[in-house]
């Protein structure tokens, strides 16, 4: 340790961060960063790293990386941050990939993930080029996984010196010239050889060394592998003793690899061993959480068996745990239904009911309650709160996920349900007593309220739902005014019920200036509640810019249901409201300015230079098909069991805030337990929707002749010579789709794209073709959720609309399909699986209004008007043109092979008004309906 | 180096007064695209107008008078007017071929400014920090939002460039190395590299001042990090300061300021904006307003190293050197 000294003269110290102790004696702890910081001291707990970004670990990752499937490779070092993993290694050394390739491009991306970039990087290789060029590509302060003394000193100096120098921590493999270090007295010399090197010749912070002893299996049957356990600990314990500041880590499944395929012994194995590892000082590793079991958790005698060959206690220990394992071999994966909790006492079987989301006994277990308590509303206020306090600090601690808080709700639920009558009858009974008194209602809840909405012109509810599950889990009292409710309702209704925030919920873009008028209504009329922002749409940004302004009291975005617990409480609670309400202004309007601040910088092109700059397609070359029928055809009556087939499950998981890509989230570590059990109670509503037809499915598409016309427009040529001419003649006159164009200044060689761009111009000569439809799986879902609402079963009524929208889509790309490889016929021979339609791997596109491409959604209704959608298959279009019912889609088909979906972007006042006159509105139109979409 | 020594016995003694805003003076010049140019560059082919540290060969004199103008209102350090002074930033002039004499003339301006007040002031000494900008490029984020895994420069092309800037600047006889307003902690990991390669080749040690700019309310740099995770990671090599400047002014600079205060054992530096521009993008805090936040820190005890940056003039520098001259410097 470097004390300060008396000249005050420190300057020369290896590092220039340490904490300063009261009596100025700096600790050196290991301190490593990615987007915030990760520092390991004494009191840390053991540091998990993350190990399935790495090709040697997990086939699944190396398959990723062949295919060169970086995205998703992406998700698998999402799934490591947000399962806990405070250090992500990555590993790309496999003999068919170009590891220094892949290292940058992967790291690059994740760079750019802050999710994932939080935390920091540990570059695991065992070839130093790619060490390096790891090293260059990332800011915050990694780990070198690794480099050892097996080359001799000179190299290991000059790599130590470079990693130094590019700001890094090193393992160091206990390895040399002679080999791995393979029993207690090789560990501990090449530790201490490494170490001296480190220190004493390059400088190198110890705190910043960490050494790998190697971890090897034991119970192998050979005599020579019997102390591999006990050695390593010992070394640990020796290095941690010796070598100051230092730490130790390894690979922890190692150890029981002979034990593969008996997990139960394998993750009693890990516990023992990481027990007496860890009290030994090994504080790093990487571990599957998966196979890992709770130490006090473990039965006596496998826990003495495992003990026993751990640390060498018997000469048979091997012997003795291959025996028991024998007996234990799947035991674990019996399934049968454990009843042995009804036994419990009663408080402990409702809150085990409302915990595991089961409603069989709760009626049985309420009344027995009933008949013990002196008034009915103590069980709700004892018992069943005591239950949903669990669930909320499960919820809270990230120990329960939204599906089963949401289940938790429907028993709550069905037990307050059959409760109510008796408080009833026991109101009646008192105010009879009473007589003429007037007492105060003593049953009239104090719990605060919540006011709910999705606001005017808009009919999507799954987050709105969820969020008024979740809260009224958490004892507010819930008003849900339902989907497209005007803005003189919500304040009626607020006004009405005293209630003591305000919910609002859209996820169309035209809800966002809903959200704004609300907010000057309620500033006009003095309201003082507080009000919530959240669904799809909205965004921190938006809030902050657009909606906080306009009222002077709390407002908050809340961007997941998980977060709207935690807001609602900080917003009542009354000694901290205030300063909480303060903290959120300043916080808003600092984020505003610099929001602000940050828009002007970005450049942006007149919109006649973006013309200029637009696509270009060859028209003299590219291969245009045409249709093989024009015009529009409808579809009655449709077998939704087509569908099944063509789901995307992903988003379906999304909407439950469970996070990850369908299928490998069924098997996630963290979340695929219950990702699992949605996913069968899913199937099981699906089948009785398939069965017994309870929705029903209708779509209406047309396929036309279309040109391109003053560089952003597409005429539409309906083609009806049946029909009359005067007819004709009007239909023909205002079909033109008006497409909007990127504005921003783009790289050199990259357009600013328009729809337009991939339809051949007019004055080309060339007859080129497009598409449009409307697919909806709605009609039904409102019923049904209806009567689930009714039965108290949120949980299924947000599954239908969860499905109906997840059928819409699989619909719309079904419909795609058909239209590709039939109607229109320009890929007859494609064979694409589900997975690769996912991924949009098809020839031609098919963007809908209201998304990045093409976000007016004014264009709908000229969809509107050329199919006669609702005319032909009844779905409408609201006033801020969202479809009824809301599991619809509808878009464009455009087939060119250049074809692809982008995002419009920020579009500048020349373009909004040249949209205005070409569209014929008024400017004021176009910039309410292009507001979301316009740079400021 | 020559006066390192000096400036380290400087800093235990008291609270350093760094420079104010470079660019903000410079613009009451209102130098022409001709004066610019100056004879030199009458025929050059490209519109130079706005590359300020071209200046240091084309005006001189106005540089040397900016120097002074600082000096004379109680600045111990200056720093050289080189900040966009990299092959990196130069490409937008076409001017790569010149940076090593504008660092190198940058450089020697200054010193003979911070020496004439030297000798005139011997107890009072003077330093020179030479100035190495973020370059206009990041290593570390894409940008193109559609390919976020595309880089516009790499570390090795930084850190060559960063090596030619400190290169000159140590040649024209600076006596610090000020790696400033880091957005991209990766680009000041490379201009680090780059010190240490020089420090090691040319056996010297090289005093080293780091400022980082935390660009909003976010807490975080640029590139993403909170402030104790930027100087986790810029804590390999010994440095002299570390600290923040520009983006945010005095007030709005604290909390980070406290983080790596008390996290820190290298002296502390802070040179804010004035403040946070208004609706034309303006500074319009007062030498009075800027220095009365600025004694917070000292009250807290949190600065070693305090000046200016966007908007600040020789006033500003005055009112701060007022008053930091009643406070001791932050204990390290």
């Amino acid at each position: 340790m470097y004390m300060k000294s008396d000249s005050g003269n420190n300057f020369n110290k290896p590092a220039g961060i340490d904490t300063v102790l009261d009596n100025n004696v700096p600790e050196k702890y290991l301190r490593l960063s990615g987007l915030e910081p990760l520092i390991i001291t004494p009191e840390s707990n053991f540091i998990n790293v993350g190990e399935r970004t790495n090709v040697a670990g997990s086939k699944k990752f190396l398959r990723l990386i062949k295919e060169r499937k970086f995205e998703e490779a992406l998700s698998v070092a999402r799934h490591q941050v947000e399962g806990g993993a405070q250090v992500i290694d990555i590993n790309m050394d496999d003999g068919l990939i170009d590891g220094k390739e892949a290292m940058v491009t992967f790291l690059n991306l994740v760079i750019a993930e802050p999710d994932i970039a939080r935390v920091p990087i540990m570059i695991d290789s065992s070839k130093w080029e790619i060490i390096e060029a790891g090293l260059q590509v990332v800011q915050g302060k990694c780990v070198v996984n690794s480099i050892s003394l097996k080359e001799g000193e000179a190299a290991f100096i000059h790599q130590a010196k470079l990693i130094k120098r590019y700001g890094a921590a090193v393992i160091i493999m206990a390895f040399d010239e002679v080999g791995q270090a393979d029993n207690y007295e090789r560990r501990c010399e090449i530790a201490k050889r490494s170490y001296s090197l480190l220190v004493d010749q390059v400088n190198f912070p110890p705190e910043d060394i960490i050494f790998d002893l190697n971890i090897f299996p034991v119970a192998t049957g050979m005599v020579e592998h019997r102390k591999n356990a006990i050695d390593f600990i010992e070394a640990t314990r020796w290095v941690k003793q010796n070598l100051p500041h230092c730490s130790v880590s390894g690979g922890v499944s190692n150890v029981s690899f002979s034990f593969r395929g008996n997990n139960t012994v394998r993750e009693a194995m890990h516990s023992v061993f990481l027990y007496h590892a860890i009290q030994a000082g090994m504080n790093i590793g990487i571990v599957n959480p998966a196979l890992l079991g709770v130490y006090d958790d473990l039965p006596e005698d496998l826990l003495h068996y495992v003990e026993d060959v751990i640390l060498v206690r018997r000469a048979d220990a091997t012997e003795r745990l291959l025996d028991f394992a024998e007996t234990v071999v799947g035991k674990t994966k019996e399934n049968v239904v454990d009843l042995s909790w009804r036994n419990e006492p009663l408080q402990s079987r409702i809150t085990r009911a409302l915990v595991k989301g089961i409603d069989k006994y709760i009626i049985e277990d309420i009344e027995e309650a009933r008949t013990n308590a002196s008034q009915t509303i103590d069980v709700i206020e004892g018992n069943l709160m005591t239950g949903m306090n669990v669930v909320g600090d499960l919820f809270g601690n990230g120990k329960m996920f939204l599906p089963q808080v949401v289940k938790s709700a429907r028993v709550m639920k069905k037990a307050v349900a059959y409760l109510e009558p008796f408080i009833e009858q026991e109101k009646e009974e008192k105010n009879k007593r009473a007589n003429s008194h007037t007492t105060p209602d003593l049953e009239e809840n104090n719990a605060p309220s919540v006011l709910m909405a999705t606001v005017k012109g808009d009919v999507h509810d799954i987050g709105k739902n969820i969020v008024s599950v979740v809260l009224a889990c958490n004892n507010y009292k819930i008003i849900d005014l339902g989907v497209m409710v005007p803005p003189d309702k919500i304040i009626a209704e607020a006004k009405k019920h005293k209630v003591d925030i305000i919910g609002l919920s859209g996820l169309i873009t035209p809800s966002l200036d809903e959200m704004v008028f609300l907010a000057k209504e309620m500033e006009r009329q003095n309201f003082q509640v507080p009000l919530m922002i959240g669904g799809a749409t909205t965004s921190k940004a938006h809030t902050a810019v657009k909606i906080d302004p306009q009222y002077q009291h709390a407002v908050v975005h809340v961007n997941d249901a998980s977060r709207a617990v935690t807001i609602a409480g900080n917003l009542l609670q009354k000694d901290k409201k205030t300063a909480f309400k303060d903290d959120l202004k300043k916080e808003y309007e600092l984020f505003r300015d610099q929001f602000l601040g940050r828009q002007r910088i970005k450049e942006y092109l007149a919109i006649g230079e973006a013309r200029k700059n637009k696509f270009k397609i060859d028209w003299n070359t590219t291969e245009i098909t045409k249709p093989n029928v024009l015009g529009i055809q409808t579809i009655h009556n449709f077998d939704i069991a087509i569908l099944r087939d063509y789901i995307d499950w992903s988003p379906f998981f999304r909407s439950w805030d469970l996070h990850g890509k369908f299928p490998e989230i069924l098997d996630d570590e963290v979340v695929g337990p219950q990702a699992k059990e949605l996913f069968e109670d899913a199937k099981v509503l699906l089948n009785k929707i398939i069965s017994e037809k309870l929705l029903s499915a209708k779509a209406v598409f047309g396929l036309f002749e279309a040109n391109t016309i003053n560089e952003d427009d597409i005429e539409i040529t309906t083609e009806q010579k049946e029909t009359n001419l005067h007819l004709e003649a009007e239909q023909n006159q205002n079909i033109v789709f008006r497409t909007l164009r990127q504005q921003s200044k783009k790289a050199v060689g990259r357009p600013n794209l328009a729809l337009a761009d991939f339809i051949a111009p007019k004055n080309s000569g060339i007859q080129d073709y497009m598409g449009c439809f409307c697919v909806s799986t709605g009609f039904g879902t409102k019923e049904l959720a209806d009567k689930y609402e009714a039965e108290n079963d949120d949980y299924n009524s947000i599954m239908v609309k969860a499905l109906a929208d997840r059928l819409a889509e699989a619909f719309a790309e079904y419909l795609h399909k058909q239209v590709r490889t039939k109607h229109w016929g320009y890929a007859v021979n494609e064979a694409l699986s589900n997975d690769d339609l996912i991924k949009e791997r098809y020839k031609g596109i098919r963007p809908a209004p209201g998304y990045p491409a093409c976000p007016d959604h004014l264009e709908k209704e000229t969809i509107w008007r050329l199919l006669q959608v609702e005319e032909q298959i009844g779905v409408s279009l609201t006033s801020g043109l969202a479809m009824w019912p809301a599991a619809s889609v509808s878009g464009y088909y455009f087939g060119n092979q250049k074809a692809r979906y982008f995002g419009l972007g920020k579009i500048k006042g020349d373009q909004v008004k040249d949209f205005a006159s070409r569209k014929n509105i008024s400017e004021e139109k176009a910039l309410k309906w292009l507001a979301p979409n316009i740079a400021d | 180096m020559k006066n390192t020594k000096t400036l380290k016995e400087a800093l235990q003694n008291k609270i350093l007064i760094l420079d104010g805003a470079m660019g903000t003076m410079l613009q009451r010049y209102n130098f022409s695209e001709e004066d610019f140019r100056s004879t030199r560059f009458a025929d050059f082919h490209t519109s130079v107008k706005g590359n300020n540290d071209l200046l240091s060969i084309t005006q001189p004199e106005a540089i040397a008078e900016v120097h002074a103008k600082y000096f004379e209102a109680g600045a111990d350090i200056v720093e050289t007017n080189t900040f966009s002074g990299t092959t990196i930033a130069m490409a937008d002039y076409d001017m790569e071929a010149l940076v090593y004499e504008i660092n190198f003339e940058s450089a020697k301006i200054a010193r003979e400014v911070a020496d004439k007040f030297t000798a005139l002031q011997p107890e009072k000494p003077r330093f020179v920090a030479g100035a190495m900008g973020p370059t206009n490029k990041t290593a570390s984020m894409s940008p193109d939002v559609n390919d976020p895994g595309f880089r516009a420069v790499s570390f090795e092309e930084l850190r060559l460039a960063y090596k030619q800037q400190a290169e000159a600047l140590l040649d024209g006889g600076v006596d610090v190395l000020l790696v400033e307003t880091v957005f991209d902690t990766l680009n000041a990991k490379a201009a680090l590299f780059a010190i240490e390669e020089i420090k090691e080749e040319r056996k010297i040690d090289v005093p080293i001042m780091i400022s980082g700019t935390i660009t909003d309310a976010s807490g975080r740099t640029l590139s993403g990090q909170t402030a104790e995770a930027f100087l986790i990671s810029i804590s390999h090599i010994p440095l002299l300061s570390v600290g923040f400047n520009c983006a945010l002014g005095a007030k709005q600079l604290t909390p980070h300021l406290e983080v790596i205060s008390q996290k820190s054992t290298a002296a502390i530096s802070a040179h804010p904006n004035a403040g946070l521009p208004n609706a034309f993008g303006e500074y319009d805090q007062s030498p009075e307003q800027m220095a009365e936040q600025i004694e917070a820190y000292l009250d807290k005890k949190l600065i070693n190293i305090i000046g200016g940056c966007c908007g600040t003039t020789p006033a500003h520098i005055k009112a701060i050197a007022a008053v930091a001259k009643g406070y001791d410097p932050r204990p390290f």
